[in-house]
């Protein structure tokens, strides 16, 4: 198991955001984390890598007891993440930015074995023509991908992706999707929060589904698609639930 | 053609020193003491860069090391007698301990709030001063003339730290490049566009910012021994002068933040504009106001400052100005 | 030794009700637009002036000045706002802060050369009042009854009329203010023009009681900046509290030590809220 959570619960205040989350995740796997807006998925993200620690419970990663870690640890080693909305480092040029990606991941790189890094996977992940662009002069999707490049300079035994296909249209999204099946290619164990159904259902392995902050469901794309207490969360939210039928249907 | 290594580097260097030995080479005194000003300045601006301009962490009271160590050194000098030397080391070592304690305390502080928890450790260094009889209270210390016979006679003496604030200069200016390009320093520039998501990244903030905020209190610690000595004698109001701590910040922006070359400008056109208007009989009454309004100007208009939109202009531009 | 206690304590809450009136100034600025206005200081040192001009200049009654004051403060307000602060509301925190020290550095510089540094002296006498062993000077009392006075029609104007409930609504949300139809940009103008006004009707009370100088404004800023800090950051009532707190410190503390240590003693205190509870006394958690 390369990450698990055990019973961790968040709150802020009077309000409980995640409440007794557990599951287990393998090495290599594809994690989707669906759920209605709202559910937790980004506050359980946080806790995992450390923004803040969560108010009950444990995680553990490849071993390690991370509960409550600064992020910087979490980096260290080998769990990197992206986020909902993008925060690339605005004046600094993109190749700075995987850069610091490359130098401060988990292999602690030189600059200069960190700029050969960097320029890897900016290839990889498609952004290298724009290397000594300001990091600000890029599109929403080139800075998605950006996000992407700098957590995977990081040479991450696990990726948390948030939200990572919000506001692409279709192409940007197939294509980011192929992007993603490479990076596991590569062995690098994903846990992604979608909204975009036919995708996270394409792609994962397996499946947990947040509401109000608790699991309500875990398996394969099949059985949670097909469970009813996911359908009726999801039916106060109609789009998504009509998207979930017709995946049913299909 | 061959292309010459680290032009920014270079450019900065040869401007400095060529400019700094001018006094020496028409052997002026007037000329020495202001150009004893100017790189002063510099120095002080090019070190305050390195927590404000790299790491984007305001310090408005930059000015209590160059305070602290400036008594310190004062002190051994006049005191106890020391050599300049040592007494240079000591003022450097005390304003880097002092940034390495409080880099455990108000660094966690972010934004408007550090900058003003800087002001208050610069007026609370100040008010301390004034209750240590051993420092002098609020008359201070003075340094008996006789002293500088050590150096060959108050002439020899002012010449030596002209020299002196010529090399720390120097000194500052190559220390801030090197960080400015190594992996220390792409992670200080991390901090500053977004804290939180350099973390992410692995940065380690809190150790980074507390070494730059110590870098860059060594050398006023030292440039305040060398300042307070050419002076004779040391006063609580000297030492912590906090209009001349803002001004820093403004000789930083005027030139360009986060630049070598930014705070080097910056504080020469300064404190020209400022030799200016004191000598002028219409602006001398207003020549704060004068800067304020350069300011205000800078702030609304340029804030990248005059190297930073330099850059900006053109690829070629970008390689050879730093 | 209980008189003198009383007597010091008393003396110092004085005129720290006036400083918490001008560190209101401050703290409303900074709890409505987050930005620090660095001119506060020369703008005690303006409403000084100001009183000090038109009572012995037009020989106008000092409360009359403070009137006049005022309305030349809340325009002043606007126009550092307009100027200064409005281009440079969303940019980083530097930005406000160099922008407000400017005008500063602005006023200081005319200031200085218009009226040299000396000090000058408001001669305006109420006679003083005694409360059994406490005397007090009548100017004194009339100046913090005023205080209190403009801090209570503030509470009226925030929370009883509608330009009150915008400035709050904005300083909670400034976007969803605008969504529901709130001109934020005057309403900010709004707001700092009274944050500005609150800073010289405070020097302008200073100016009754207390001799004034242009570099006075200098410590009248530090000094708001530790009450505010005291109280809390955007909370107006805790700049109220802040004074008192301030005003017993000044007032205790030389009793029992050398008054030098005063301000070591505030600046440190400054530096520890800042750490350990920079929300202040009153101040919510962000």
């Amino acid at each position: 198991m390369i990450l698990q959570v055990q019973h961790v619960t968040k709150r802020f205040g009077g309000l409980t955001a995640v409440n007794d989350v557990t599951f287990d995740l393998p090495k290599g796997q594809i994690l989707g984390l669906i759920g209605p807006n709202g559910a937790g998925k980004t506050t359980l993200f946080n806790c995992i890598n450390g923004v803040y620690p969560p108010t009950e419970g444990k995680v553990i990663f490849n071993g390690k007891d991370i509960t409550g870690s600064p992020t910087y640890k979490a980096a260290a080693l080998g769990l990197s993440r992206t986020h909902q909305i993008v925060r690339p480092l605005n004046e600094l040029s993109v190749e700075q930015n995987v850069v610091v990606g490359a130098c401060y991941g988990r292999e602690k790189l030189g600059l200069r074995k960190a700029t050969a890094v960097a320029d890897e996977v900016m290839e990889f992940v498609g952004i290298r023509e724009r290397a000594d662009q300001l990091a600000s002069s890029l599109n929403v999707a080139q800075k998605k991908r950006l996000e992407m490049a700098r957590a995977l300079a990081a040479r991450p035994y696990l990726l948390l992706l948030d939200e990572v296909l919000a506001g692409l249209n279709t192409a940007e999204v197939s294509s980011m999707l192929d992007t993603i099946r490479n990076i596991r290619e590569q062995g690098v164990t994903i846990i992604m929060i979608e909204h975009i159904m036919h995708a996270v259902m394409s792609l994962s392995d397996r499946i947990i589904v947040l509401n109000y902050g608790e699991l309500i469901a875990e398996g394969t794309p099949d059985e949670v698609s097909q469970n009813p207490e996911v359908i009726e969360a999801y039916l106060g939210d109609p789009e998504l639930a009509a998207q979930l039928l017709e995946e049913e249907r299909a | 053609m061959k292309r010459i290594r680290l032009p920014g580097l270079w450019i900065t260097l040869i401007l400095v020193i060529g400019v700094g030995v001018i006094p020496a080479i028409n052997g002026s005194a007037s000329l020495r003491e202001s150009m004893f000003t100017i790189l002063m300045s510099v120095a002080l601006a090019s070190s305050l860069n390195i927590i404000l301009g790299y790491t984007g962490y305001v310090s408005f009271g930059h000015i209590v090391f160059f305070g602290v160590g400036g008594y310190l050194g004062f002190y051994a000098i006049s005191q106890l007698g020391w050599n300049i030397l040592p007494a240079m080391l000591v003022g450097g070592l005390s304003a880097g301990i002092l940034a390495f304690l409080l880099g455990a305390t108000v660094l966690r502080l972010r934004g408007a709030y550090f900058a003003l928890a800087t002001i208050g450790i610069n007026e609370a260094m100040r008010a301390l001063v004034i209750n240590i009889p051993l420092l002098g209270g609020p008359v201070g210390m003075e340094m008996h003339f006789s002293e500088y016979k050590k150096y060959g006679g108050p002439m020899q003496a002012l010449w030596m730290v002209y020299w002196g604030v010529l090399i720390v200069t120097v000194v500052t200016i190559i220390v801030s490049y090197y960080v400015k390009k190594s992996k220390f320093g792409l992670g200080l520039m991390a901090i500053r566009e977004d804290e939180d998501a350099a973390e992410v990244m692995g940065v380690v903030a809190p150790r980074a910012k507390t070494w730059a905020y110590v870098l860059s209190a060594i050398f006023p610690g030292i440039i305040g021994v060398l300042f307070f000595f050419k002076n004779g004698n040391i006063e609580p109001g000297d030492a912590f002068r906090l209009q001349f701590s803002i001004e820093l910040i403004v000789m930083v922006m005027l030139g360009g933040a986060g630049t070598v070359l930014g705070p080097v400008i910056g504080s020469g056109l300064y404190q020209q504009l400022r030799k200016a208007l004191l000598t002028s009989p219409i602006f001398k009454n207003i020549q704060l106001a004068v800067a304020g309004f350069l300011l205000l100007l800078i702030i609304l208009f340029i804030p990248a400052g005059a190297v930073g939109w330099l850059r900006a202009k053109s690829v070629k531009l970008r390689r050879v100005l730093e | 030794m209980g008189e003198v206690l009383i007597t010091s304590a008393l003396d110092g809450l004085l005129i720290d009700v006036i400083y918490g009136l001008a560190a209101m100034g401050l703290t409303l600025i900074f709890g409505v637009m987050d930005v620090i206005n660095l001119a506060h200081g020369p703008l005690i040192a303006v409403g000084m002036f100001g009183v000090y001009l038109l009572f012995t200049f037009l020989g106008l009654n000092p409360f009359v000045a403070l009137l006049i004051m005022a309305v030349i403060g809340l325009l002043l307000g606007f126009f550092i706002y307009f100027v200064a602060v409005n281009r440079v509301i969303d940019a980083p925190p530097l930005s406000s802060l160099l922008s407000t020290f400017s005008v500063n550095m602005m006023i200081i510089g005319v200031g200085t050369a218009l009226l040299t540094t000396s000090s000058y002296n408001v001669e305006y006498s109420l006679g003083s009042f005694e409360f059994g062993f406490f005397r007090v000077p009548g100017a004194r009392l009339m100046a913090a009854l005023a205080a209190l006075a403009v801090t209570g029609l503030l509470y009226l104007f925030m929370y009883r009329t509608r330009p009150g409930k915008y400035i709050r609504a904005v300083a909670d949300n400034r976007s969803s203010a605008e969504l529901m139809g709130i001109p934020s940009t005057r309403i900010l103008a709004l707001a700092f023009g009274i944050g500005v006004m609150l800073a010289v009707v405070a020097g302008g009370l200073i100016a009754t009681i207390l001799p004034i100088n242009i570099l006075a404004g200098g410590s009248f800023e530090l000094k708001s900046f530790v009450i505010v800090v005291l109280g809390g950051l955007g909370n107006p009532l805790g700049a109220l509290l802040g004074g008192l707190i301030l005003g017993l410190i000044e007032g205790l503390v030389p009793v029992v030590m050398k008054t030098t240590w005063v301000p070591v003693i505030e600046y440190v205190l400054f530096i520890l809220i800042l750490l350990v509870r920079p929300q202040g006394l009153l101040g919510v958690k962000k």
